[in-house]
């Protein structure tokens, strides 16, 4: 059994269905990316795992326990979300954001422990921006940035870490300095971790699990070399391509076909 | 780091982190207005030295200064003091709140509402009612102001967006209303309406004003002071808020309810006093940051100052003639205003 699990849950907004009788186990302490054409319901998907959407009908389960009935703060010590696109209020410093992870922790007498500065550290080290604690969130990078807020994210030390697009407006170098971060978070501390990516040889190299979402229900689930093909991506991108391997990781690899060449 | 300073006992357990630059902006200030509450008790038309104000303090001056300084003059400081802090700690709760750094009391609707109930107490009660009431017919314009803007702006949440629009028209539409009904008025009633939507704190006593404001001063700061690590949580926007385990929404209303009782009370003793609630906070986050827990307390500070200094060239300037209080905020306040639109142009 996993510790985090969907079971036929069904989600609506706005009067229409977004996913009807979804089943998902996410697998513990892996990388799973979930991957769809946009608008397909995958991020509607991770608030559902999140506990920021309640589902309908159906419950998504963290420890066998209805996530909706664990309280708030309990479920933020096991199950962190960084959004997509987060942006930090004017003025604030790294290591202001940083400390917020920690939220779960805190009361009104205890709000700087001695658990909560180590964490905090620790979350500065793992992500490099120790140098960076007192600048201010605005003046950094993107990719600077996005660490800052993954390090965040691991302040409130949880099991599982659920990110929606991570790597969206980052350059192709911090992409990967920022899957490798995830990987090496996931390698070290034993992290379970699923994300959201829209690249899909990237989501092949760095995913144990892939799940690929189609009109609101799971279309294929499995290791990146087991469902990516030719014609599991022309059925859920409607995108014909070549599958070929990674040369470096040897993974699946895709290469889109396009208006001037076609096979 | 060298920066901070961390407090932490065992008995009883606490901790808390403070930045050093907080804690001493935080005296500066605190001494700046004392020194301005002494030094203005001090100027008017006859003048008095800072050393006779201490002394009539502490029931050591002359019997004459005593009366001038204790029943005369300290009334009316005291309530700038406590006006000033209480509408720029609502005005940070509410930029903090709806992530705008153009929110205020005055941009939501809230002084417009509270304005509306003195002014619908004056149209419709006024000579029935003893005054002492208006203060609560003002909380109760501001309650109503609120109460709309909240439900109107209500879809599976509040959103701060959707609150600053809904807002900003409410704002407006009451502001008319009100002029309606000082259209309507007999000429001493409008005259009485147009001061107190200007914003004066002439003639402060001890009863009428500062024993009713002070109460709920005394209750509100430290509650809302108390709500500032969920007001920092919040400011990182909902989604973030929630994942680390925040009751977003409950927290919002309460925050909001904090706000709009802080303007409210200020409002009822010093009228529609502009801009100290837009004002102070952005100061005060030059200052300090964006931190709530230091960024409450300086803004309050900033508020009392600003109020202070407006109050004093109001009825010193023009003397014999006391202009409203609102009006010199409002002077500062409209360029800052156009200052800040000009510097966020491009975002």
């Amino acid at each position: 059994m996993s510790m985090l699990e969907a079971k036929g849950i069904s989600l609506s907004y706005g009067g229409s269905n977004i996913f009807e009788h979804l089943n998902i186990a996410i697998p513990d302490g892996k990388i799973t990316v979930l991957i769809g054409s946009n608008g397909c319901g995958k991020s509607t998907l991770l608030r559902a795992l999140s506990k920021l959407l309640k589902p309908a009908s159906g419950e998504v389960t963290l420890n066998g326990k209805d996530l909706s009935s664990i309280p708030a703060k309990t479920a933020a010590k096991q199950l962190s979300l960084l959004p997509q696109g987060p942006v930090a209020p004017e003025g604030l410093t790294v290591l202001q954001l940083v400390k917020q992870g920690r939220y779960p922790y805190q009361s009104w007498l205890q709000q700087w422990s001695k658990e909560d500065e180590e964490s905090v550290q620790a979350a500065l080290r793992a992500t490099g921006i120790e140098e960076l604690a007192e600048r201010s969130v605005a003046s950094l990078s993107g990719g600077q940035r996005q660490r800052a807020w993954i390090a965040m994210t691991l302040a409130q030390q949880t099991g599982i870490i659920l990110l929606d697009e991570p790597t969206t407006y980052l350059d192709l170098t911090h992409q990967i300095e920022v899957l490798d971060l995830l990987q090496e978070m996931n390698e070290r501390d034993g992290r379970t971790i699923v994300m959201v990516l829209h690249d899909i040889n990237l989501a092949c190299r760095y995913a144990d699990h892939i799940a690929a979402v189609k009109n609101g229900a799971i279309y294929a689930q499995g290791a990146p070399s087991d469902i990516v093909n030719a014609s599991m991506i022309e059925e859920v991108f409607h995108l014909k391509c070549d599958v070929i391997q990674d040369p470096l990781y040897e993974t699946p690899m895709i290469v889109p076909h396009g208006r001037k060449k076609t096979k | 780091m060298s920066k901070y300073k961390t407090i932490r006992w065992e008995k009883p357990k606490l901790s808390y982190l403070l930045e050093h630059k907080t804690l001493w902006t935080t005296l500066i200030l605190l001494l700046l207005c004392i020194a301005g509450a002494i030094l203005s008790t001090g100027i008017g038309s006859q003048f008095i030295s800072p050393v006779e104000v201490v002394k009539s303090l502490i029931g050591k001056g002359s019997a004459m200064h005593e009366v001038i300084v204790l029943k005369l003059r300290l009334p009316r400081i005291v309530v700038a003091i406590l006006v000033g802090a209480a509408l720029a700690s609502a005005g940070a709760v509410l930029q903090g709140l709806i992530r705008n750094p153009l929110a205020s009391p005055d941009v939501t609707g809230i002084t417009e509402g509270a304005s509306l109930g003195t002014v619908l107490f004056l149209f419709l009660l006024g000579g029935h009612v003893s005054v002492h009431w208006m203060p609560v017919a003002s909380i109760f314009g501001a309650y109503a102001v609120t109460v709309i803007l909240y439900l109107l702006s209500w879809k599976n949440g509040a959103s701060p967006l959707r609150m600053v629009l809904i807002g900003t028209g409410l704002s407006a539409a009451f502001k008319s209303i009100s002029y309606m009904f000082i259209i309507a008025s007999p000429y001493f009633l409008a005259d009485r309406a147009m001061t107190f939507m200007t914003g004066s704190i002439y003639g402060s006593s001890w009863e009428k004003d500062v024993y009713t404001l002070l109460p709920w001063l005394i209750v509100l700061l430290p509650a809302t002071w108390l709500m500032a690590r969920h007001v920092n949580v919040q400011a990182l926007g909902d989604d973030v808020a929630g994942s680390t385990g925040a009751s977003v929404q409950r927290q919002r209303l309460i925050l909001l309810l904090l706000s709009v009782s802080l303007a409210g009370a200020a409002i009822a003793v010093g009228g529609a006093i502009a801009f100290v609630g837009l004002m102070a906070p952005h100061m005060a986050r030059k200052l300090v940051g964006s931190s709530f827990g230091g960024l409450l307390p300086v803004s309050a500070l900033i508020g009392a100052v600003i109020l202070l200094v407006s109050d004093l060239v109001a009825r010193t300037v023009f003397a014999p003639l006391d202009i409203p209080a609102g009006v010199f905020t409002a002077a500062i306040g409209a360029p800052f205003f156009l200052y800040m639109l000009y510097r966020h142009r491009n975002q």
